[in-house]
């Protein structure tokens, strides 16, 4: 909402500066946006006496001025214009000034090679109109040397965000209003140009809908001339934003932005028969003033009268029943439209207007009559005509709220002590009215106020938020008590272990382009996708967290990074119970690009394998607290995976806590990045939760006697995995044997075709006594005979 | 006699004049090997008389004792430089580069979430979360926000075709604010927590992005006031930007979920051409910046969360997360947040050992 303070002054009388006026308004709640002082935007440019004008020797169109501004040196100006001529007075930019309609900086230059010391001005370069035809011509008595902006009389405009609450602050004059209560000034009375009417209303006027449509209002006046609007009226609505367009029309826009109140002028001679507020039929159409035609459902409230629709009512007047320059008999329209049926029509047609705004949120249901007495006066006033009586059909809601309030409430809420003699003053000069019983009766415009936390909010507005005291919140006795769920310490710690881990956490996007969310769904799970997406890539919510890291490696790559190591920690969206989703908690890793740069050491650059996936997805499953020892590895990670090289860790069959290995090259290519990649998915919620752990170590009871090794290699069949015969070995003396570890896997020269050789080292933890030779044999034994359960030979 | 002198001193120069172990070895060999003369010389004092043997065997003992001190004694220089030599040989170039640990980072949106629930648990403050994914009764309608409010219009919300089983819309949260909700719901009173969290707007400009972090406090308790709320936020940013010229002003604004609503803004001043927290807004050279939303939560927002807004009342308020890890660490493009650019998060990421506690200050420095 843009006003000048001109403007505002029509309605406050203050001697407030605009700095003043401004802090007033961002301490009631009126949040200034900006100001924007012409007498700036001027700067440089000076009213100047032309004294000679002669033809430019190098150019038919333009002429070498001699100027005079005021400093007794004249300045040679170099002027295109066609109205230039000596003697007359204009407006002359001097070098350093801003040209405000381009933002030309001026300087001293010579135009085809004649020096030119400056811009004799258009209006449009100064923002001031749409005339470029010639250069400005002021008057004879204007003083020569003066700053334009002076001169033209600098009217600063204030924008103010009026929260969708105080439809009532739509208008000037509401802002007035808050600001006299604030101390700022005056209220003056609304200024009601006087007018005699005559004569019953000649159009019928109806409201078939009452719940749409509680107050229709009319009124014709005849014999009106239409025409430009007086400067003064102009220069108002062009400090709101508007655009002057004519008289009748400007003054519909000067009440609805001088008083939040819209209306409609109707050319008479378009109308035929009665005119009705009703309910659109279903497909009905309308051709808006926008010129977009609309169609229309039985949920929309229209103005039609015989012929058919010409207004969607409280949110855009038709195209073909509006007033002209032409137009000598209007039919003035005021009304009450209910706020939610307003709002559903704007939505559902996705139209938003000046007016569907006021009205949705709530134009004041007092000033109907008062609103068409002030558009007729000043109709008649300016535009000349004969106005009838007004027909009026139904009545707007007017019935007061009445608020039982405890002045202490503004304490106990508010924070703070305001007298109640102050709080009344504070609620009357809003407009309220305040019982000697603290009953107090709201003024029908304030559709905010609901209950007496509204009315704290009034006083405390009024009175200064800067009052409030800063009071601390009570504390609990001692030290604070530790707050956090075990699900986000297991979050917090596996972050910090990500990264310890040399990765770098990233975040990105919930939502995902569609073909990148359905290429990570299996089967069953159907992402999310939205129904009003903010572009095609941002979409599907994701299923998985690597889609949205593979792009980010992709990224990354395209960038010339070598490598890629990027984690992050989300939700994944599925759907869940009722329609409602299941956001499961996850860490995603993407290992791409080098593992290991070239060097000197190394010699050629390494490629991330599968088994830094299992490291990381193994390690930070330690750090989350899971059973690792007791974790299966098993297949199924996923079709997006190389078949070949992926695994998921199973907690148990079906509980599958990771998803790990190489990206499946299909899957590269979808995503357009070079691989290999190496990718990790802990599934958080599937880590079971630590139970019943205390601060104290079971007891350090390190074996009293020295572990020994024992070495083994197997010639087993070649598609044996390695871990089940570490399992079987394990398994073998389960007293004894504490560690298994695979040293060395061979295949090749020397191992028959279909095999391969695999060497463990058997950990012999001996117990009480040291083994002796017949125990280390028989343990042998009974290695040797495990892993001969799987084919596998002792070499 | 002269034949063991000179002898030993034969024995001694070649020991000195010994250029290698084996040397050396055969030289011992030679003197007092099995075979050597001195072990020889030696042998033959058992056959001596008591009295030859007491003449005699002062001077082979000595011999022998000298040969063996000066056999050691080459022994250990010969080893030493044989050692000296091998680690000439061992030399490595040092200035070439060892092989290089990949460091990790920490995002700044996590370090800085870490932080707020670190310096809001003092306050006696949980953290709670809630669905991303939500539905319209618990992010508008509860939030006093009924489906034709016009405040929801200026939420700019991400919806689904979906409906609840219940037939209510679902949407992307607009804001961490039905969390409250859901607290309050699960939780009753008296109650204080926050609620970090992604939220979602289809909005997209230099400051905004269509997914962005919020953190929405609440406390409900009897006599919680506007006073409360400011202390609160002002100790808060105290405690998160580490100084104490913190100044808020709150200035009245509106939000259907509190009443009153206030709007917080902190002064700052302009420090290299980047925004710096502190000061007073008014004073020369600062000025006053938004930072969040608040206010004492609306009667009805209680009504709908089951608690009785005769009994209780409270305060709440919602904080732009990403925006005020940019105001600390200096980022100045929001979208870059979410690019996942290793060199971005490698310049503003923070070490997994910065752990935000309150003894050794909840930031980080560079």
């Amino acid at each position: 909402m843009k006003f000048s303070l001109i403007w505002l002054k029509d309605y406050l009388e203050t001697t407030a500066t605009v700095s003043e006026i401004c802090d007033a308004l961002n301490a009631i709640g009126l949040e200034v946006e900006g100001v924007e002082d012409p007498a700036e935007k001027l700067a440089g440019f000076r009213i100047a006496h032309v004294l000679t004008a002669a033809r430019h020797p190098d150019a038919d169109k333009l002429q070498v001025l001699t100027v005079d501004t005021g400093d007794g040196q004249p300045l040679q100006v170099v002027c295109g214009a066609p109205n230039a001529r000596a003697g007359m007075k204009g407006v002359l930019g001097l070098p350093g000034a801003t040209v405000p309609a381009n933002g030309m900086v001026l300087r001293k230059s010579a135009i085809r090679g004649v020096e030119s010391n400056g811009m004799m001005c258009s209006t449009r370069e100064l923002e001031l109109g749409d005339d470029h035809d010639g250069i400005i011509e002021l008057p004879e008595d204007a003083p020569v040397g003066t700053s334009f902006a002076d001169y033209n009389g600098s009217d600063p405009v204030i924008e103010v965000a009026v929260t969708p609450n105080r439809p009532d602050c739509m208008g000037v004059y509401g802002i007035a209003r808050d600001l006299a209560a604030k101390g700022l000034g005056t209220l003056k009375p609304i200024a009601m140009p006087a007018f005699s009417a005559a004569g019953a209303c000649p159009v019928e006027i109806r409201t078939d809908d009452p719940e749409g449509c509680p107050a229709f209002y009319g009124r014709v006046v005849k014999g009106v001339k239409n025409g430009p609007s007086p400067d003064w009226l102009q220069a108002r609505l062009k400090s709101a934003g508007q655009r002057p367009i004519s008289l009748l029309v400007d003054l519909t826009n000067f009440l609805m932005l001088g008083f939040g109140r819209p209306a409609h002028a109707y050319d008479l001679a378009k109308l035929s028969g009665a005119v009705v507020a009703r309910r659109a039929k279903d497909g009905e159409q309308c051709q808006a003033l926008n010129e977009k035609t609309y169609t229309l459902d039985a949920e929309m409230m229209v103005i039609a009268d015989d012929k058919g629709v010409h207004d969607i009512a409280g949110i855009m007047g038709g195209e073909h029943s509006g007033v002209q320059d032409d137009t000598t008999d209007v039919l003035l329209e005021i009304a009450y439209f209910n706020p939610a049926r307003i709002g559903a029509t704007g939505r559902k047609l996705g139209l938003s207007s000046d007016a569907r705004t006021r009205f949705e949120r709530g134009v004041d249901p007092e000033f109907l009559d008062q609103g068409l007495d002030l558009l007729t006066g000043l109709i008649v006033e300016l535009a000349g005509g004969t106005p009838s009586e007004v027909v009026r059909a139904g009545s707007p809601p007017i019935a007061p709220k009445v608020v039982a309030f405890d002045p202490g409430h503004t304490l106990r809420l508010g924070g703070v002590d305001v007298s109640e003699t102050e709080q009344q003053r504070i609620l009357e000069s809003l407009g309220f009215t305040v019982a000697a019983d603290w009953n107090v009766t709201c003024p029908p415009r304030r559709h905010d106020i609901e209950g007496p936390a509204d009315l704290v909010e009034e006083v405390v507005r009024i009175h200064g938020l800067d009052k409030v005291a800063s009071v601390a919140l009570p504390r609990a006795e001692g030290v604070a008590r530790p707050t956090a769920t075990p699900q986000q310490k297991l979050e917090r710690g596996l972050r910090r272990a990500a990264a310890a881990s040399g990765l770098n956490e990233a975040v990105t996007w919930s939502f995902l382009p569609e073909w990148a969310a359905n290429h990570f769904s299996d089967g069953n799970d159907t992402p999310w996708v939205l129904a009003n997406p903010i572009s095609e890539d941002m979409k599907a919510m994701r299923t998985a967290l690597l889609p949205g890291l593979l792009m980010a490696a992709k990224r990354n790559a395209d960038r010339g990074a070598a490598s890629s190591r990027l984690f992050e920690i989300g939700r994944r969206y599925f759907r869940g119970q009722g329609g409602l989703s299941d956001e499961r908690p996850t860490l995603g890793i993407v290992l791409a690009g080098e593992k290991t740069p070239r060097g000197w050491q190394g010699g050629k650059a390494k490629p991330f394998d599968a088994y830094d996936a299992k490291a990381l997805a193994l390690q930070l499953l330690e750090a989350a607290g899971a059973p690792v020892a007791n974790l299966m590895v098993m297949g199924e990670a996923g079709s997006q995976f190389h078949p070949g090289q992926s695994a998921t860790l199973r907690l148990g069959p079906k509980v599958v806590l990771a998803r790990f290995g190489m990206v499946h090259p299909a899957t590269l290519k979808a995503f357009d990045v070079d691989g290999p990649i190496a990718a990790v998915e802990l599934f958080l919620d599937a880590i079971p939760a630590k139970k019943g752990a205390a601060f104290a170590r079971p007891s350090f009871t390190p074996p009293a006697l020295q572990a020994v090794t024992r070495d083994f290699a197997f010639l087993v069949p070649a598609t044996l995995a390695a871990g089940d015969l570490v399992r079987s070995v394990q398994g073998a003396d389960k007293a004894s044997i504490t560690g298994v570890r695979v040293f060395d896997v061979f295949a090749g020269q020397g191992v028959p075709e279909g095999h391969k050789s695999i060497a463990v080292e058997v950990t012999l933890q001996p117990g009480e006594a040291s083994f002796k030779d017949a125990d280390l044999k028989a343990i042998s034994e009974k290695v040797v005979a495990a892993a001969a359960k799987l084919g596998g030979e002792l070499r | 006699m002269t034949d063991i002198t000179s002898r030993t001193e034969a024995a001694l120069a070649a020991i000195g004049a010994a250029t290698s172990l084996d040397a050396l070895e055969a030289e011992r060999l030679e003197t007092l090997g099995k075979k050597g003369w001195v072990s020889l010389a030696l042998k033959t004092l058992g056959g001596m008389s008591p009295e030859e043997r007491t003449a005699a065997a002062p001077a082979i003992q000595s011999a022998r004792a000298a040969i063996a001190e000066a056999l050691d004694a080459k022994k250990a220089a010969l080893e030493a430089a044989a050692l000296e030599e091998q680690l000439a040989r061992e030399t490595v170039d040092l200035t070439l580069p060892a092989p290089a640990a990949p460091k990790g980072s920490v995002h700044p949106v996590s370090q800085v979430m870490d932080e707020l629930a670190e310096i809001f648990a003092d306050l006696g403050f949980a953290v709670a979360t809630g669905p991303e994914i939500e539905d319209d009764w618990h992010n508008f309608t509860a939030l006093n926000m009924d489906e034709t409010h016009p405040a929801r219009a200026m939420h700019d919300t991400f919806y689904f075709p979906d409906k609840t089983a219940e037939g209510k819309d679902v949407l992307l949260r607009t804001h961490t604010s039905p969390v409250q909700i859901r607290a309050m719901l699960a939780e009753g009173a008296p109650i204080r927590i926050i609620a970090p969290g992604r939220v979602y707007r289809s909005d997209s400009d230099a400051t905004h992005t269509p997914m962005f972090h919020q953190v929405e406090g609440l406390v409900i308790d009897r006599d919680i006031h506007l006073g409360h709320l400011k202390w609160t936020l002002e100790t808060f940013f105290k405690a998160f930007f580490e100084r104490e010229d913190i100044t808020l002003r709150l200035r009245p604004s509106y939000f259907p979920f509190t009443e009153p609503s206030v709007e917080v803004d902190v002064g700052y001043s302009n420090e290299g051409g980047r925004r710096v927290v502190g000061g007073h807004g008014d004073a020369p050279g600062h000025a006053w910046m938004e930072l969040g939303g608040s206010g004492m939560v609306n009667a009805r927002v209680l009504e709908f969360a089951g608690l009785d807004p005769t009994e209780w009342q409270g305060f709440a308020f919602g904080l732009g997360i990403d925006r005020i890890a940019m105001l600390k660490y200096g980022m100045n493009d929001l979208r870059a947040f979410f690019d996942g650019d290793g060199r971005w998060l490698a310049h503003y990421g923070f070490s997994p050992f910065d752990q935000p506690t309150l003894s050794a200050g909840v930031g980080a420095r560079a």
